[in-house]
């Protein structure tokens, strides 16, 4: 968009500070399940309970900035461009928080699947490849709101329907897993929970980069399939 | 320009319709090359910061420009339905203004009693008829939301108003001569918050019968009163579009900076 400044510094300042503690809060939970994948592959129980016990970070953020939000709406009633941005924001945070809650989610199994022990290990790797997706796609849908890039939050759009894929993909192996060896059952139902957590992720950062292309170009591309997206 | 995308499902009449419309102050073009559709029984905001001719826009309609020697109007503005132009130089600007009412941005109240105020525009039209003069008083009154509180003091000079009834009699004193178009310039800037609403809902109830055009500074009111917004910049109309559109995603850049206080 290349906005030049407000004639009020203030008002530059305020939207500032909110856009870079939405990208500092997407990092933190870009952090959060990046661990809970660590702890997951490792084992290690202790990661486990800090991902877990950090997320109350994560909300503290959404609150902040949704206040931030509301107070911004009050004093400069925004409109054109900076209503979309926070309009878009509020969202935003919203679906990041909910990323949380997903990485807390993956780091409580994990703690589960280890603490239980036992020898059955179902594909923990592919797991692990699904969730590498899912961190590129909400780094990559982060960087797009950073540099307002509608383009790149289309071909972020476009990489869920891989992440969904993967899970189905997931969910067959596991239930041949279970057939196979009723054992497996307990673990594999977690490792299920988690497959859906990652597959959350990615709808998670796809919201974000539909409202990444409304801040941009004004249109909502929301439930709209790809036609739009490319108009 | 080309006309505005909407949402809305009706047709959209036209009442009035600026064509090429250029003003000048003497040698100073304050308008350059305007046009325009005001659509029938709908508000329209005309937005723009100081100098940019949004006033001097509103006061061509009613030919208000001619009180001062040296003023030229070029172009057309076309009245509907009978496609009159009123800038003619054979339309007589008094008939111009029985049909195009004007309010102003302080109430100016002629020094008379509030039923004079409101009878003096059906008594320049020629109306005789004392009954039929009461009957129109009291309807213009009750139109502009002010019968109730001046009832009982019909006959009581208009001064002894406050600020926000005295701008209803304005209005009233508008209305009384059935226009087909009103032209408010900044009508609630010299009033408080209480008094801007409900020249605000008096608005909305208005538009049921009559065209509104109306200048503000105030862009929250605009979004707030009307169902167009054009957005005016040193004498040109920069962009024209449905309310709701032009607030949320403007076309052009310099709408944006103006209205995201970018401007200047």
């Amino acid at each position: 968009m290349g906005m030049s400044d407000h004639a009020s510094k203030q008002y530059d300042l305020d939207l500032d500070s909110i856009r870079s503690r939405v990208l500092a809060m997407g990092g933190l939970v870009e952090a959060q399940i990046r661990r809970a994948i660590d702890a997951l592959s490792t084992g290690d129980l202790a990661l486990s309970m800090e991902v877990i016990e950090a997320d109350h970070k994560v909300n503290a953020m959404e609150v902040a900035l949704d206040e931030d939000c509301s107070q911004l709406i009050v004093r400069r009633q925004p409109a054109a461009g900076d209503l979309r941005m926070i309009f878009a924001i509020m969202k935003t945070v919203t679906d990041l928080e909910r990323i949380g809650d997903e990485a807390q989610k993956v780091a409580r199994m994990a703690k589960n699947i280890h603490e239980r022990g036992g020898p059955q290990a179902p594909p923990v790797v592919e797991v692990r490849h699904a969730a590498e997706a899912a961190i590129s796609m909400l780094r990559r849908t982060l960087d797009c709101f950073a540099r307002l890039d509608a383009e790149g939050a289309a071909e972020v759009i476009c990489d869920d329907a891989g992440i969904d894929t993967e899970f189905r993909s997931i969910l067959r192996q596991l239930i041949t897993y279970m057939m196979e060896d009723p054992r497996t059952i307990s673990t594999s139902l977690e490792i299920v929970w988690i497959a859906k957590a990652i597959e959350r992720i990615g709808d998670h950062a796809k919201n974000m980069a539909e409202y990444v292309i409304y801040i941009v170009k004004g249109t909502d591309v929301r439930h709209t399939g790809m036609t739009k997206l490319e108009a | 320009m080309s006309a505005p995308e909407t949402h809305m499902m009706e047709v959209l009449a036209t009442k009035a319709e600026a064509r090429s419309l250029s003003f000048y102050y003497g040698d100073f073009r304050a308008l350059q090359g305007i046009s325009m559709t005001v659509h029938e029984r709908k508000v329209t905001a005309l937005i723009g910061p100081s100098g940019c001719g949004k006033s001097t826009f509103l006061r061509c309609f009613n030919r208000m420009h001619d009180l001062y020697p040296g003023n030229r109007y070029e172009g057309e503005i076309l009245l509907q339905p009978d496609n009159t132009n009123l800038l003619a130089p054979g339309v007589d600007p008094i008939e111009v203004r029985m049909r195009i009412g004007m309010v102003f941005q302080k109430p100016n109240p002629f020094p008379k009693t509030v039923f004079e105020n409101v009878a003096y525009g059906l008594r320049v039209r020629g109306e005789g008829s004392r009954r039929r003069i009461e009957e129109k008083v009291e309807q213009a009154l009750q139109d502009a939301a002010l019968w109730e509180e001046v009832k009982d003091r019909l006959h009581q000079p208009a001064y002894n108003l406050s600020g926000g009834q005295q701008q209803r009699l304005c209005i009233a004193r508008a209305l009384a001569t059935d226009p087909e178009l009103l032209l408010f310039d900044e009508p609630t800037s010299a009033l408080d918050p209480i008094a801007t609403a409900s020249i605000e809902e008096l608005m909305h109830d208005l538009k049921e019968r009559v065209t509104i055009l109306i200048v503000t500074h105030n862009m929250q009111q605009a979004a707030r009163v009307s169902d167009f917004t054009a957005y005016m910049y040193l004498g040109d109309l920069i962009e024209f579009g449905v309310t709701d559109e032009l607030f949320i995603k403007p076309k052009m850049k310099q709408t944006e900076d103006y209205i995201t206080g970018r401007f200047g």
